[in-house]
């Protein structure tokens, strides 16, 4: 048996916390402070909440499931890209104010809400999965876990887009329309690396996704709260794809004769 | 202001309101058809709270257990929803999930594999045979994602954050959608020959849930007002294991893939008290002892499942047991336990990393806990309705023409209680269903005309809490609410709390309609939980006032004044509608017959 847990959790305490939190739109806005009296266990969404039902109704967040698995309450906290719902409170600086932006990469709705369509843009427009035809009469094909292990890997993405916040091609210097970011070369490397596709997006990732911004600071690889290898797993082996199917000297040559 | 300018208006065929798993299954299928397909999303595309699921999806493929067949899996669901299911449903479902799953390895997802490179399936509670097809324990992820991906090409228009405030009929047959953006609320009209439900669940309206805040039954309200049948809503699942601790997580769901990875339930005294209670109903099922059920848990055919894996209602009872009884954990739940396994594997802490990582993310994190080493504090939590709007089993239609349902705002397919693993293969199979149907509706029938006095009444209607400036607060109403169910029509109920909680309800009625909100109509959430308080006290009434009229305790439901099972109680469904007067009326609806060949399969595998 498997010892009972422990008591020396999270800390039992009550504390007043002062928080500066972000509210306007797109046309500008201003840090309000708040006070929240903290208890055992909470995480700072649960403090944007006590927020709302207390004192500022119209406060607006995102939020779902609040167990890290919907991606949708993403925000900037003392300047972190994070996960309001996985933040929890005693692992903040103690006395210290709690600073709540939006994310800063997206144009702002209101208060903590960002406008992400971009993403969902993006998303369209990379080759969907094409498959190779069903290895069984049943329509089922036959896959082993080894080979599919990396995918899986890439497909525990929560679409919180807290890479795509941080990654400074996007922020600083505002490439969005000719870089599809960490998520999305991430979403190219999993359906490239799919064992039962068979459609190609090397060209795709070279000449339209912008892969060549991308020099490797792994600061996506940072935020993500599923702990996904983005840039070593997924990113770097795309890289060496669209070196070897378009820079290698003897691929070069050999699709000149075929006439690639 | 005209009604053109205040209304953006939209047209689809079919009308697609939430995009969960039945939600997007159905506008694919529709969409297939060649129709022009709206959806609506609550929240952004992909973030529903099929999201959260994560055991697996039920299909008897029997890639793990070849004795496994759609008859078997036909009788483990009736046996589960005791007998109240809709045998039509539960045939469609056993009989066409194993296609489903294919398809959806088709587009693109991928499940785990087993040795010999097929989809690999796990045991789960009330299923005979290891039947789960998953994906570690973010199985729901896998499937949401995958027809997001591949949805998203097939044509059909996507409205992420958006509300429906009402659905509109004219000459009660339905004409469209009332609803507003959350982003600016703009109010918006959709027009359609077909609306397809898909809306989920109604968690919201009990305290400790494991459902995120979009839970709050709004499928139900809304086919509720226009004229459809509730049913079944007293039954109301209680999943065993929900967190406990820290306060702020309580409710949120640990998956019963712990248990079917060998996880085993303790109680303060260290004692598996699983053990003492087992059901008549599945005395030759389940093992005799502690090392038969680790048999199970490691695939051997000739061993019962241990008895932590009965249904969950049985389990859920039987930790509240336990916990009244002064056997609980320090924050009032009992132990789970799977970290015990190192006892049989030699490398368990990597196996539980690699079968449970969302639930070893999840205690590390949240609370401090680390699940290959130490027990986790669990406790019942609201976590699924089986009750919603009664369909055609064939066509998954309502009542009302032109309006369609699928998953869990739907009735019929569980009965009295959900098995694990049922609710995934529910949202392909039925969401596939009710987009063919609807768009055969759409083909065959000329699109109605919206009611330009029905809209504006909506519209007015919501409008009202803006222009009080003082009033009651709509969270603090949620919050009584909240209280009220869970404490009055939990998981042990008795009439005189069940008529408490009526009187109750009435108050909140009443005040609801003195709600005021500050702000604008941007993204307000404080307006949104005003407009989402009307559709939770209809789903709490329905769900009190089935819960009085069924006076027996059967699967979902326990009564402490009626504890046992009654013969009468077997014969019938009950049935919430809205009669002409406004008031809520519950009446008795004989259950829909098994044909023979059914009942033999009842028979062949009891």
């Amino acid at each position: 048996m498997s010892t009972p847990t422990s008591q020396s959790k999270p800390v039992d305490e009550s504390r007043s916390v002062q928080f500066r939190v972000w509210r306007g739109n797109k046309d500008g806005g201003e840090f309000v402070n708040y006070q929240v009296n903290v208890t055992e266990g909470m995480v700072l969404l649960d403090c944007v909440h006590r927020i709302q039902a207390e004192q500022a109704p119209d406060l607006a967040c995102r939020w779902n499931c609040k167990a890290g698995k919907c991606g949708s309450c993403s925000a900037e906290i003392n300047g972190k890209p994070s996960l309001m719902c996985m933040t929890r409170m005693d692992t903040l600086p103690k006395d210290k104010v709690v600073t709540v932006e939006p994310m800063r990469s997206f144009p702002s709705i209101r208060d903590l809400v960002t406008d992400v369509s971009w993403n969902f843009r993006v998303k369209k427009t990379i080759k969907p999965f094409k498959p190779r035809k069903p290895d069984n009469a049943d329509g089922s094909w036959t896959m082993f876990q080894q080979d599919i292990d990396r995918v899986q890997e890439f497909r525990k993405c929560i679409e919180c887009f807290l890479c795509q916040d941080v990654c400074h091609v996007i922020r600083d210097h505002q490439k969005a329309d000719e870089f599809i970011g960490p998520r999305f070369l991430m979403y190219t490397a999993a359906l490239e690396m799919h064992p039962l596709d068979t459609e190609d997006r090397v060209g795709d990732l070279k000449n339209r996704d912008g892969i060549g911004y991308c020099n490797i600071t792994k600061c996506c690889t940072k935020v993500c709260p599923e702990h996904i290898g983005i840039t070593d797993n997924a990113i770097i082996p795309m890289k060496e794809r669209v070196v070897d199917q378009f820079y290698d000297p003897l691929t070069r040559l050999f699709r000149m004769f075929k006439g690639k | 202001m005209s009604f053109s300018e205040q209304f953006i208006v939209h047209e689809h065929d079919v009308l697609v309101i939430g995009a969960g798993g039945a939600g997007l299954r159905a506008a694919i299928e529709a969409s297939a058809a060649g129709l022009k397909v709206g959806v609506i999303c609550k929240s952004l595309l992909g973030k529903a709270h099929t999201v959260m699921a994560e055991g697996g999806m039920a299909a008897a493929m029997g890639n793990v257990d070849d004795r496994d067949n759609w008859e078997v899996h036909f009788a483990d669901t009736m046996r589960g929803g005791q007998y109240l299911n809709n045998p039509i449903m539960v045939e469609h479902h056993a009989k066409e999930s194993p296609a489903r799953v294919l398809e959806l390895e088709s587009w693109g997802a991928v499940f785990d594999r087993t040795q010999q490179g097929k989809i690999l399936q796990r045991n789960f509670g009330g299923h005979r045979y290891p039947r789960l097809a998953h994906v570690g324990d973010r199985t729901g992820l896998e499937l949401i994602r995958t027809l997001q991906d591949h949805g998203i090409h097939q044509g059909m228009e996507v409205f992420m954050e958006m509300t429906v405030v009402s659905l509109l009929t004219t000459g009660g047959k339905i004409s469209g959608v009332l609803g507003y953006d959350r982003e600016r609320g703009r109010m918006r009209i959709w027009k359609a020959k077909a609306v397809i439900l898909a809306t989920g669940g109604i968690g919201k309206s009990f305290r400790i849930t494991s459902n995120s805040w979009e839970g709050t039954g709004d499928g139900h309200a809304l086919a509720y007002h226009a004229g459809a049948e509730l049913m079944d809503m007293e039954f109301v699942q209680f999943h065993p294991t929900g967190m406990v601790w820290p306060p702020s997580v309580r409710g949120i769901l640990v998956t019963e893939g712990v248990r079917g990875e060998g996880g085993v339930l303790r109680n303060s005294e260290g004692k598996r008290f699983m053990f003492d209670d087992i059901p008549d109903m599945y005395k030759n099922q389940v093992a005799t002892d502690e090392e038969e059920g680790w048999r199970y848990v490691c695939g051997d055919k000739n061993a019962n499942r241990p008895p932590e894996l009965l249904t969950r209602d049985h389990v859920a009872r039987c930790i509240n047991r336990e916990i009244k009884a002064g056997r609980g954990s320090p924050h009032g739940g009992v132990y789970l336990d799977i970290g015990w396994i190192k006892e049989k594997l030699p490398n368990a802490s990597d196996h539980i990393k690699r079968k449970l990582p969302s639930m070893y993310h999840q205690f590390k994190q949240l609370a401090g806990v680390d699940i290959t080493q130490e027990c986790m504090e669990v406790g019942p939590t609201t976590h699924y309705v089986m009750g919603g709007v009664a369909v055609d089993g064939d066509t998954q239609m309502s009542c009302v023409p032109g309006l369609f349902a699928a998953g869990e705002v739907t009735a019929g397919l569980h009965g009295a209680n959900r098995l694990g693993g049922n609710s995934l293969s529910d949202l392909v199979v039925f969401g596939k269903l009710a987009g063919e149907h609807a768009a055969k509706y759409a083909k065959n029938n000329a699109a109605v005309e919206v009611d330009q006095a029905q809209v504006l009444a909506h519209t007015n209607a919501i409008m009202e809490p803006f222009e009080r400036t003082t009033g009651e607060n709509p969270y603090l109403i949620q919050h009584e609410l909240q209280n009220t169910m869970q404490d009055l029509v939990g998981i042990v109920r008795t009439e005189k709390e069940m008529q408490e909680a009526l009187v109750n309800l009435d108050q909140y009625k009443a005040r609801m309609k003195k709600v005021s909100v500050i702000g604008h109509r941007e993204y307000n959430p404080g307006w949104h939980t005003a407009i989402d308080l009307s559709g939770m006290l209809v789903v709490s009434e329905s769900i009190t006032r089935a819960a009085l009229e069924r006076k027996e305790s059967r699967g979902a439901q326990f009564r402490d004044d009626y504890p046992d099972k009654s013969a009468e109680c077997a014969t019938f469904n009950l049935v919430a509608k809205k009669a002409a007067d406004g008031s809520m009326q519950v009446t008795r609806r004989p259950l829909v017959q098994m044909r023979s060949d059914q009942k033999a399969i009842i028979e062949k595998m009891k």
